[in-house]
C-alpha cells in the first residue's frame, strides 16, 4: 500500500514538468487566443462577443491570399525538400560505409550549428546583386551586370528548403537504414525496373519517415519567419507576416489572434489529410 | 528430348580485392533437376548464386541459360528467380500482393493474376491466405509463400539461397521433404546452396561439394557418399573417421598402411600417384566398422581399440573409442546386439578394406 502511493507519487513527480509546459506553454495561451480571437473591440473599454476579425480575413483579399499563398508555397518547399533529401538520405543510409557516413551526417547537421539568421544572411551573401554568384557570373561574362537574385519567391524557397533539410533526412536514413538490402534485391530479381522497385519496394517500406519528415518540414515552413522575411521581395509576403504586424506594428490582437488561429487550423487541416493521403497514423509516424 | 541443359556456366571467376571468391568454376544443370552446392560457409557460394541472378558479375568466365548469354542481362531480365536467405517478403505488401507482384512487372491481366495467384498458394499448401501479411505467418508458411511468389513466374532456374536455415529442425527436416516434392511437381530447375549435408543430400540430384571457391566433386549424392574424390568432400559429407599412416605397400586398388601406432591397416586407394613411404589418410565411415567379438569376415582389416563411452542417439547411436592415437567412432548394430561395453574395454575395430578410402595427406 505504501510501495503503491510512492511509486504514484514519484510518477506525479516526474510528469509535473511535462504536464506544465503542456498546460502553460502550449494549451493555456492557445485557449486565450482562441478567446481573444472572437472578442470585438467596440470602444476602448468595451468588448463583445463576434466574428468581426475572421469576417475581416475573408473580405479582406489580401490576408486571405497571402494565406493561401503561404499554404501552397509550404507545401511545395516540403515536397522539393523530399525530392532533394531522398537521394541524400539513400546514400547516408545504403551506400556510405564507416567514417564517410558519420561525416556526411554530420555535413548535414553543421548549418544547424549557426542560428537561422546567420544562416538566411549567408544566402543573401551570395545571392545578392553585389553578392558571390553576381559577381562569378559577371566575371564569367555570363551576365553584363549584376544580377538581382534575392527578394523573390525563388530565393525564399531556396532559404526554406536549406533550412528544412536536416529533418526531412534524418527521418528518411532512419527508416531506410532498417531496409534489408534483399528486399531491394528481390524487387529487381521478380522483375521489377528502377522505378517500379523505387515506387513498389523502397517507397512504401519509407513511407513513415517520409510522411514523419514532411509534418515536420512542413510545419517549420508554414511557421517560419524570418526567411521569407529577409529574403523575399515586397510581394513575397508570408502569413507569419501578418500576425506579427497585427501583434506588433498596429497593436490588434484580436486580429492577430484570429490569424494565429487561422494558421494553427491551416497546418492541422493539411497534416491531417497528409496522413489520410499516405495511409499512415500520427502513432506509427512519430514511433 | 534430349537433355538440354538449363544452366551451364563455363570457367567462371569472380575476384574481390585480394581474394578469389569463385575460381574457375563450370557447372552444367541439366533441365528440371535438383542441383545443390554445398560447402563450408565462406567457400564463395553465395556469391556464386549472385552470379547466377545477376547481383554480380564475373570478371570471366560465360553463363549461359538454356543457351543463351546472360552476363550482361540485369537480373530484372534474367528467366531467374531467387529464394532469398532471409526471404526478403515485401512486408508493405499482402501474401497476394507479394505473390502478383511478380506477374504485374509480366504484364499479365489482372483476373489472370488472381486466378494465378490462387492456384500457386494451392499447389504449396496455403490455401485462403492471399489476403494475410507476411508478418501474420509462421516461418514455414513463409517460406512457401516466398517459393510460390518465384514459382507463379514459371522460371527456368530457381535460385534458393539456404532458405531452411532459419526455420527449427523439426520443420526444417519437414520443409526438405517438401521442398523436394515441389521440385517434382513443378518441374522447374532448382539451384539450392547450403552448408548443411543432410539438405544437399535428401533433396538434391547432383550436388557440386565446394571449397575455396572451387568444386571438389559434382556427383549424385549417393556418389558422393561412397566414392568421395577428394579427402575434403570425405571428411565433409557424412561422418568419417580419419587415420593417418605411411604407406607401406599396394597390391592392385588396396594399400597396405602403417599407422602412427604401428598397426597395420588396408583400405581401398582413391587418388593417384601415390608412392610407398608417403603419408596418407584413411578415411572409414562410422557405420562400415564393425565391432569384433562378432565373426570376423578373415578378408577384413582391423585395429586394437579402446572404449571410450557408448553414445545412444537411436538408430545413430555410436561407440567412441580410442585407436592409434586418435578418436573413432563406430556405429552400433541397429539390433542391439552390440555386447555391453564398458568403459576401457579392449575392441577389434574391423572393416572390409574395400569400404575405405586412402587419400594423399593433406598438409
Amino acid at each position: 500500500m505504501m510501495k503503491d502511493s510512492a511509486s504514484r507519487l514519484s510518477l506525479w513527480l516526474l510528469l509535473t514538468p511535462f504536464l506544465l509546459w503542456i498546460l502553460l506553454l502550449v494549451l493555456v495561451p492557445h485557449l486565450q487566443m482562441l478567446r481573444v480571437s472572437f472578442q470585438v473591440r467596440e470602444s476602448w473599454d468595451t468588448l463583445v462577443w463576434g466574428f468581426d476579425q475572421y469576417q475581416n480575413f475573408f473580405t479582406e483579399s489580401y490576408y486571405w491570399r497571402t494565406f493561401v499563398r503561404t499554404g501552397v508555397m509550404s507545401l511545395f518547399t516540403t515536397f522539393l525538400t523530399l525530392i532533394i533529401a531522398f537521394p541524400i538520405a539513400w546514400y547516408i543510409a545504403r551506400l556510405a560505409r564507416g567514417r564517410a557516413r558519420g561525416l556526411l551526417f554530420l555535413a548535414c547537421l553543421i548549418p544547424f550549428w549557426a542560428s537561422e539568421l546567420v544562416r538566411t544572411y549567408g544566402w543573401m551573401i551570395l545571392l545578392r546583386e553585389s553578392g558571390l554568384i553576381s559577381s562569378w557570373l559577371q566575371l564569367l561574362g555570363l551576365a553584363d551586370a549584376p544580377v538581382e537574385m534575392l527578394y523573390n519567391d525563388v530565393a525564399v524557397i531556396i532559404g526554406l528548403v536549406y533550412n528544412g533539410l536536416l529533418f526531412m533526412v534524418v527521418p528518411l536514413v532512419t527508416t531506410l537504414d532498417g531496409m534489408d538490402e534483399n528486399l531491394v534485391e528481390a524487387g529487381y530479381d521478380l522483375g521489377g525496373g528502377h522505378l517500379t522497385v523505387m515506387r513498389e519496394v523502397v517507397v512504401p517500406w519509407a513511407m513513415p519517415g517520409i510522411v514523419s519528415g514532411c509534418i515536420v518540414v512542413f510545419m517549420l515552413t508554414l511557421g517560419s519567419y524570418l526567411t521569407p522575411i529577409l529574403m523575399g521581395g515586397k510581394d513575397s509576403a508570408w502569413f507569419t507576416q501578418q500576425i506579427f504586424t497585427q501583434f506588433i506594428t498596429r497593436f490588434n490582437w484580436e486580429q492577430g489572434a484570429a490569424l494565429g488561429v487561422l494558421l494553427l487550423f491551416l497546418s492541422s487541416v493539411i497534416v491531417w489529410i497528409g496522413l489520410r493521403l499516405s495511409g499512415q497514423s500520427l502513432r506509427k509516424v512519430m514511433g | 528430348m534430349t537433355s538440354h541443359s538449363d544452366l551451364s556456366c563455363t570457367g567462371l571467376v569472380r575476384r574481390f580485392s585480394g581474394h578469389t571468391a569463385v575460381d574457375h568454376v563450370s557447372l552444367d544443370v541439366p533441365a528440371g533437376t535438383f542441383f545443390s552446392i554445398l560447402g563450408p560457409s565462406g567457400c564463395g557460394k553465395t556469391t556464386l548464386l549472385r552470379l547466377l541472378a545477376g547481383f554480380d558479375k564475373p570478371d570471366e568466365g560465360d553463363i549461359h541459360i538454356r543457351g543463351q548469354r546472360m552476363n550482361d542481362v540485369p537480373p530484372n531480365h534474367r528467366p531467374v528467380n531467387m529464394v532469398f536467405q532471409h526471404l526478403a517478403l515485401f512486408p508493405t505488401m499482402s501474401v497476394g500482393e507479394n505473390i502478383g507482384y511478380g506477374l504485374k512487372r509480366q504484364k499479365v491481366p489482372a483476373a489472370e493474376r488472381q486466378k494465378r495467384i490462387v492456384q500457386v498458394l494451392e499447389q504449396v499448401g496455403l490455401p485462403d491466405l492471399a489476403g494475410r501479411n507476411p508478418q501474420q505467418l509462421s516461418g514455414g508458411q513463409r517460406q512457401r509463400v516466398a517459393l510460390a511468389r518465384c514459382l507463379v513466374l514459371k522460371p527456368t532456374l530457381l535460385l534458393l539461397d539456404e532458405p531452411l536455415g532459419a526455420l527449427d529442425l523439426k520443420l526444417r527436416e519437414q520443409m526438405k521433404v517438401e521442398l523436394k516434392h515441389l521440385q517434382k511437381a513443378f518441374g522447374t530447375t532448382f539451384v539450392y546452396i547450403t552448408h548443411d549435408q543432410s539438405e544437399a543430400m535428401v533433396m538434391s540430384d547432383q550436388v557440386a561439394v565446394m571449397r575455396n571457391g572451387r568444386f571438389d566433386q559434382v556427383a549424385p549424392p549417393e556418389v558422393l557418399y561412397r566414392q568421395p574424390e577428394t579427402p575434403f568432400v570425405a571428411g565433409f559429407v557424412g561422418d568419417n573417421n580419419r587415420l593417418r599412416g605411411d604407406l607401406v605397400s599396394v597390391e592392385g586398388e588396396l594399400a597396405d598402411i602403417r599407422l602412427d601406432d604401428g598397426s597395420r591397416v588396408r583400405g581401398r586407394i582413391a587418388c593417384e600417384g601415390l608412392e610407398p613411404g608417403s603419408r596418407v589418410d584413411l578415411f572409414v565411415r562410422p557405420e562400415s566398422l564393425v565391432l569384433a567379438g562378432e565373426a570376423i569376415n578373415p578378408g577384413y582389416t582391423g585395429m586394437d581399440a579402446r572404449i571410450r563411452t557408448t553414445l545412444f542417439d537411436g538408430a545413430n547411436s555410436r561407440v567412441e573409442a580410442e585407436a592409434a592415437g586418435q578418436t573413432v567412432y563406430a556405429r552400433l548394430p541397429q539390433d542391439g546386439s552390440a555386447p555391453r561395453l564398458g568403459e576401457n574395454a579392449a575392441v577389434r575395430l574391423a572393416w572390409d578394406p574395400i569400404l575405405a578410402r586412402v587419400f594423399e595427406a593433406a598438409t
